[in-house]
């Protein structure tokens, strides 16, 4: 896999069936060279959970969800994955329009406080800041994980 | 027949378009009130009740427990509320001038049909394939044998619920008319397999007026063909995808598949309110669209009977869906057997659908003039026009946006350029 490309998990949450906003990720995603696995609409927790177990544990789980109800959908999954030993490091985002209403909603500090990464809400910002803070997020990621120059190269010349 | 069925037929022989909204809310109250501003609006109108998502995955539990906590939920939890209440909502609002249809998307609803049933709903809608493949995991062959038994229930009921297939919506965009209009005639077909009396076939505003003239003609003609034998009519929705952000832009779409409707022969259509864009529309704003769009439709009817009809495409839709129909039906006994073998080798292969029983190896695109093409038929007996530098042209995630927000940009630009020239004048 090239330096900077992360194995990302694309996902929606159990009671959103949106699509368009997970074929969108995955294109975004492998552009900037990651690598998607896509869950697709509707998945239970344990089917985002179990995607992330062993060898299938990936850098970042993106969940994408559009229907009004990721604020009480994604803190149950945040919650559930905090408490699992096995995924309770593991970094999860979570983004598009999170409450019914459209407006501020204030969701975005209560997720985050229970545990995820970070919080794109559209309903608190505009679409492509949005995606500017998620790219943001994303380099930051691959450059944590990227693995560094080794020091004996340095040391050795 | 029906008396949903009968209500629309008797208003097409008057001329009439019925229109209808999309509308549910949690609380039975607030339910009754959108009902019945719908009824006493003026415009033509059946009801929606649509359903909340928990209650379309199937778990009550969490629609029971938002509705006890007063959590706001995106539409009408059926299960939660039971049998009695519905049938006592019902009873109270509807009519034979007034029938109402449960919206629901569930790939799994025998137990939906088992409440709307014994509430006495007058119809419903979905279909095996188009509440399958969009909305969620379950495999198209267990989703399949479900809407069999839901159809027979139906059918069995002492009045027969009305059922409309929700095959010409599949991912509200950027799916090509042929595959639509396949789809949509296939689950009418499979309705009738199952002892439907009467149905009505869907169809979605797409991106070109001329295309979506033809598509409809195709579905008229093919329904005509292939169920003859039982009551049909055709039902639009205004368009589903990105909706344009601006008041006048989401009015002016609005209008186009007012007039579609009216140019086609359609009998009913499903509208959209400018609110949507945003949020779930309040009542008013629904009332508002529903207004609006039977206005609209009494002055292209009157426009129509004076032959300003606009004309549609040629691009051969016909041709091509009837062989998507011929290459399905040919791979089953039943009309089910064959939607799910026909998925399995990709003779039908829904664009961008994720579903793992979709084969996903085909591309869909706006052309160079304005209509949805073929980019990569996969296994499908369809047409790609090699030559249309768009149908050429790879796919990256800004050209998918581009295309998802095509009448959103189209229609808001409308909306610029007429506040420009109205303020050059």
């Amino acid at each position: 896999m090239p330096v900077g490309s992360l194995r990302v998990v694309v996902s929606s949450v159990s009671s959103d069936a949106h699509m368009w906003n997970l074929v969108f990720l995955q294109l975004l995603l492998e552009e900037a060279g990651h690598e998607v696995t896509n869950l697709g609409v509707c998945p239970p927790d344990a089917t985002v959970m179990d995607a992330c177990r062993g060898a299938d544990r990936p850098d970042l789980v993106v969940l994408s969800t559009v229907n009004g109800h990721g604020h009480l959908d994604g803190l149950r999954l945040i919650r559930a994955i905090r408490r699992d030993p096995e995924l309770a490091l593991l970094p999860v985002v979570i983004g598009g329009k999170l409450g019914v209403r459209g407006g501020d909603d204030g969701f975005g500090e209560r997720l985050l406080d229970a545990g995820f990464n970070a919080v794109f809400n559209e309903s608190e910002a505009p679409v492509a800041r949005m995606l500017a803070d998620f790219g943001a997020f994303l380099r930051t990621l691959a450059g944590n994980l990227a693995p560094r120059e080794p020091a004996v190269a340095a040391g050795a010349r | 027949m029906p008396r949903f069925a009968d209500f629309v037929r008797t208003a097409a022989g008057a001329g009439v378009l019925v229109v209808q909204p999309r509308m549910g809310f949690g609380p039975l109250d607030r339910m009754r009130a959108g009902l019945t501003a719908v009824r006493d609006c003026r415009a033509s109108t059946v009801g929606t009740v649509t359903l909340d998502s928990y209650t379309r995955v199937g778990d009550f539990d969490s629609a029971r427990r938002a509705l006890r906590d007063g959590a706001e939920l995106n539409g009408f939890p059926l299960a939660a509320h039971g049998v009695g209440a519905v049938r006592e909502l019902l009873d109270e609002v509807s009519s034979r001038n007034f029938p109402v249809q449960v919206r629901h998307g569930s790939p799994l609803p025998l137990g939906l049909f088992r409440i709307m049933v014994a509430a006495g709903v007058d119809a419903t809608e979905g279909g095996p394939v188009s509440y399958c493949l969009p909305y969620g995991r379950v495999p198209l062959p267990e989703a399949t044998d479900n809407w069999a038994r839901c159809c027979e229930l139906a059918a069995a009921a002492p009045d027969p619920m009305h059922l409309e297939t929700f095959g010409g919506c599949m991912l509200g965009q950027l799916c090509p008319p042929s595959l639509l209009v396949a789809l949509s005639v296939l689950e009418g077909m499979f309705f009738r397999e199952h002892g439907l009396p009467s149905v009505s076939l869907s169809y979605a505003q797409q991106v070109h007026l001329g295309q979506d003239l033809e598509a409809l003609a195709a579905l008229r003609s093919l329904a005509a063909e292939h169920l003859a034998d039982i009551d049909w009519h055709v039902t639009l929705y205004t368009y589903m995808g990105v909706f344009p952000r601006t008041p006048v832009g989401s009015f002016r779409l609005l209008e186009d598949s007012v007039r579609l409707a009216v140019h086609s022969g359609t009998e009913r259509l499903i509208v959209k309110t400018p609110a949507e864009a945003r949020r779930i529309p309040a009542v008013e704003e629904n009332v508002e669209a529903l207004e609006f769009a039977a206005a609209v439709g009494a002055k292209e009817a009157a426009d129509c009977a004076t032959a300003h009809c606009p004309p549609p495409a040629e691009t051969g839709l016909l041709e091509e869906t009837r062989t998507l129909l011929a290459a399905t039906l040919e791979l089953g006994h039943t009309v089910g057997s064959a939607l799910v073998a026909a998925f399995a080798r990709g003779v039908l292969d829904v664009p961008y659908c994720l579903h793992r029983d979709n084969a996903g190896e085909s591309r869909a695109v706006i052309d160079e003039r304005g209509m949805l093409a073929w980019s990569r038929a996969g296994g499908m007996p369809v047409r790609v026009h090699r030559t249309d530098a768009m149908a050429a042209a790879p796919l990256t995630a800004a050209r998918l946006t581009r295309m998802l927000s095509h009448n959103e940009r189209r229609y808001d630009r409308e909306d610029i350029a007429g506040s420009l020239l109205r303020s050059a004048a």
